[in-house]
């Protein structure tokens, strides 16, 4: 605490993972600070003290002194060796999950984040954890990679498809972290961000509990529900306004140019290739930019989100 | 004054050449005429057309580094959408690492310095360096194309699977112009080697040899053994977006991971061919403007092949977040501070060459003492990201954007502009504006801390590196950074200014402005043709301050053929003095 470079680092709000990093944050920043202060001070001073005085002058010969090489290389060597171990066994930590952790699934695509707990709760870019307890984030990518960080808890993990990765933390205080996207995906890479909402125990399992247990409702109802859950309106809108796709809005019975210069009605059929294969049928105007929800969604959601759809008109 | 004697104790007949101050005939008279430079094999015009491109390509990514600071001074849209932003970062990165920084010491300064340090007529193969110049050239080429075919917004790293999913068209053309781009990087580095092994001059000797040779040839057995795998990883990435064969990409059946270690076996070794070089100008300037022996010559040229050799063995570092196995991450980390170490033997040796010299800061100076001041931050914060636990926090942050721009710019750039100041009037003939000089050096000091070191408490915060839009809590850094980047911009619009003027409203330069010992000195500015009309003796080394000058301009007294290598005549040594 009150250390020379705190104002470099943001608030610990894990201090399990993250003290370890933190201690050799300092410790490097205060050692090389000393020794880049040393270097400036012998430049400046040499400049100053060896000014040149005349053309003629004489310097004397010094080729080498083997003391000086071996004591300015062991000396550093020792300093990273500590540096090395340090940064090792805090590394460890952050690989060791604590066996009492709580799971859950995270699993990053363009460019959300889907969050899937234990007893079937879903949200979408919000993560509800338990305070004080260890918590171990399972990452998935269904994409491209991307990379999982909180920078309050120090933890960092890249998300690679058709690979399980994880990390750890464990919260100490109620409250909300950021969670960015560290590997670069594509358009919206930067706005790939998530929010990690921490609960006091009790609070948590009460929250848990309401959202638990898988969807319910009407299947327009059901459907709507997953249109927010997937994260569809990162690209698609539900009011009309413009994006990266197609607005839902009215979409279903519209005419649409296809980017080959053919044409159709968009109707059930389209809509369901569009789910599986977002590529087969562009709309003219956009990317090919979504990923294939092929053994994602079920026949069933499927059927939801279209009778959704066909609502918004 | 002695006659030159070499192992095989042949005698060598020597006299003293003084070069000419008003030379009649220059390698600038002697060809003229577009035809005559773009055909020519002169390694010293080569060395020109390579810096003018670099120059060229240097102002294009500079300009889009503007670009994209200023698109940062609001959190959301500034003036351009996001898909342009990643566009230019994009090109920002490939254009500065392929086209700026790994040609830019090495075939621009250092074709035209390294057959002259040796006493060469030319390298030893001069029609392969003008190949390696056009091939630089056809890589340029296709990267425009790709330009014009959607351009690519993969990063300059290109990872899989975004670059195999994303605007495939564009990424196939630039990939295939870096692979292109990276033969002329081969060719350089092969013909760097046989120059150094076969054509010094009669007396170069291994422990004669300048550190700025020795940091170039430790770049060349870089650029020969590294380049090739970066060409097939090029060509295993096209492959899998042209004929679909799944190499890298998981949907395909590849695996992600795969392409980074092999990408990171090139481009982490790619640092050192972009910085070692750098270290080789350093050495050259800060004796030649300090009037003093360099301190620990074998410690400075054997860290350089230590460098090279390390060097291939960290690129791990650039994926302790990325799902590689444990036991590689803590090898990688481990071997990452052994390469740390000759580093910062280097800068040592450098500040102690300074104790009890006899310093004159002119421009070139001035960039070696700002070379030290922030390569040395550069060092010290690569220490900072090797260690494994605080490398998972900083990783693909602004502190990382930070450290390779302090290593980079701070390092690599600051030699180049060093080299270039301290080479001017040897190039050209002609004096560039002190004034000037030292105004624009001071200015680029101040705009690249301004522009860098925010990055550092940003990242360290958690700022994310690739982010077109941004948390509020970092526009104080962003402004701070995009301020400093508009001051750097003008430095370098002023030393372009009065290099410029220097060519035709110059003072002319002698032929040894600076007093230095080096071997390039003693040709007349700007040299000869055959760079030397003599053929050149040495009998000391390149950083004998405390000897006379005489003894640094000796030739050949009697013309033989070649360049006196294998020769086992005796010949009575005959002291002639006088020029």
């Amino acid at each position: 605490m009150g250390r020379l470079f705190d104002f470099m680092l943001p608030e610990n709000k894990s201090p399990l993972t993250a003290d370890s990093t933190d201690g050799l944050f300092h410790f490097i920043n205060e050692v090389s600070l000393i020794l880049l202060i040393g270097i400036t001070f012998a430049l400046i001073y040499f400049a100053f003290k060896y000014k040149r005085k005349s053309e003629d002058d004489k310097t004397p010969l010094i080729t080498h002194n083997n003391t000086l090489e071996i004591t300015w290389s062991v000396i550093p060597l020792l300093i990273t060796l500590v540096i090395f171990g340090w940064g090792y066994s805090g590394w460890l930590n952050l690989k060791a999950v604590p066996d009492d952790a709580y799971e859950i699934q995270v699993t990053g695509f363009k460019w959300n984040w889907a969050v899937n707990y234990e007893n079937g709760a879903q949200t979408l870019n919000e993560i509800h954890v338990p305070k004080g307890r260890p918590v171990k984030i399972v990452l998935q990518s269904r994409d491209v990679l991307h990379s999982f960080f909180v920078p309050d808890y120090r933890v960092k993990h890249d998300a690679v498809p058709g690979r399980y990765t994880y990390v750890w933390f464990q919260a100490e205080e109620v409250g909300e972290s950021v969670v960015f996207c560290t590997e670069y995906c594509g358009t919206s890479h930067s706005d790939m961000l998530a929010k990690i909402i921490v609960h006091e125990p009790e609070d948590f399992e009460t929250w848990l509990e309401l959202n638990g247990g898988g969807p319910s409702g009407t299947p327009v109802e059901q459907g709507e529900a997953l249109v927010v859950q997937q994260g569809c309106q990162t690209c698609h809108s539900v009011d009309g306004s413009a994006g990266l796709a197609p607005t839902f809005k009215g979409l279903f019975g519209k005419e649409e140019q296809l980017n080959d210069g053919s044409s159709l009605t968009v109707d059930e059929n389209y809509l369901r290739e569009s789910i599986l294969n977002p590529g087969a049928k562009v709309v003219n105007g956009y990317e090919n930019i979504m990923p294939p929800y092929e053994g994602i969604l079920s026949d069933d959601e499927i059927t939801n989100i279209i009778e959704y759809i066909k609502t918004l008109e | 004054m002695a006659a030159a004697q070499s192992k095989n104790m042949t005698t060598l007949q020597v006299k003293r050449f003084k070069p000419s101050e008003n030379p009649t005939n220059t390698y600038l008279t002697d060809e003229k005429g577009v035809w005559a430079w773009m055909t020519t094999v002169d390694h010293k015009k080569i060395g020109l057309m390579y810096l003018v491109a670099v120059a060229f390509f240097f102002a294009l990514a500079g300009f889009l580094a503007i670009a994209l600071r200023t698109e940062l001074w609001t959190p959301a849209k500034t003036f351009i959408e996001a898909d342009t932003y990643n566009q230019l970062f994009t090109l920002h990165g490939a254009m500065m690492v392929f086209f700026v920084l790994v040609p830019s010491i090495p075939a621009a300064l250092g074709n035209f310095v390294l057959p002259m340090q040796l006493g060469a007529k030319d390298v030893a193969f001069p029609r392969l360096n003008l190949a390696s110049f056009y091939i630089y050239v056809i890589g340029a080429v296709f990267t425009f194309i790709s330009l014009a075919n959607n351009g690519f917004d993969t990063g300059w790293t290109f990872y899989t699977p975004y670059s195999s999913d994303t605007n495939s068209l564009g990424v196939i053309w630039v990939t295939l112009g870096v692979f292109i781009l990276g033969f002329s990087s081969i060719l350089t580095g092969t013909n760097f080697i046989t120059t150094i092994h076969k054509l010094r001059a009669p007396g170069i000797t291994w422990d004669k040899l300048p550190l700025n040779i020795w940091a170039l040839y430790a770049t060349s057995v870089i650029q020969v053994l590294a380049t090739p795998v970066l060409a097939i990883t090029i060509l295993l990435l096209s492959m899998e977006n042209i004929l679909d064969i799944g190499i890298f990409d998981p949907a395909k059946g590849g695996d992600p991971v795969l392409y980074q270690h092999f990408f990171w076996f090139y481009s982490h070794p790619a640092v050192y061919i972009m910085i070692v070089p750098g270290f080789g100008i350093i050495s050259e300037v800060i004796t030649t403007f300090s009037k003093k022996h360099i301190f620990g010559y074998w410690a400075i040229a054997l860290s350089s092949l230590a460098i090279a050799f390390i060097g291939f063995l960290v690129w791990g570092h650039h994926m302790f977040t990325s799902g590689q196995s444990a036991v590689a991450t803590t090898v990688f980390s481990f071997l990452t501070f052994l390469v740390g170490i000759p580093t910062g033997i280097k800068i040592l040796n450098w500040v102690a060459t300074l104790y009890k010299g006899s310093i004159e800061m002119k421009t070139p100076m001035l960039y070696v003492f700002i070379f030290l001041f922030l390569f040395t931050i550069g060092g010290f914060t690569g220490i900072m990201l090797g260690a494994l636990s605080v490398d998972i926090h900083l990783h693909d942050t602004y502190y990382v954007v930070a450290h390779f721009h302090y290593v980079m710019m701070g390092g690599t750039l600051m030699a180049l502009l060093a080299g270039l100041h301290y080479w001017w009037p040897k190039m050209t003939g002609k004096m560039y504006n002190e004034t000037l000089g030292k105004i624009s050096a001071v200015l680029i000091f101040i705009g690249f801390n301004m522009t860098f070191l925010p990055q550092f408490v940003m990242g360290a915060q958690g700022m994310p590196r690739r982010y077109y839009n941004y948390i509020d809590q970092f526009q104080p850094f962003h402004q701070t950074s995009t301020i400093g980047s508009y001051i750097l911009g003008a430095a370098f619009l002023i030393i372009l200014y009065y290099l410029v003027r220097s060519l035709f409203g110059g003072e002319k330069a002698s032929a040894n402005p600076w007093n230095s010992r080096g071997l390039e000195w003693q040709a007349t500015s700007p040299p000869d043709f055959h760079n030397f009309d003599h053929t050149p003796v040495v009998i000391n080394g390149p950083y004998d301050y405390h000897k006379p000058m005489e003894e640094f301009q000796l030739g050949l007294a009697v013309e033989h053929n070649g360049h006196g290598h294998g020769e086992h005549h005796e010949v009575k040594t005959d002291q002639t003095e006088k020029a």
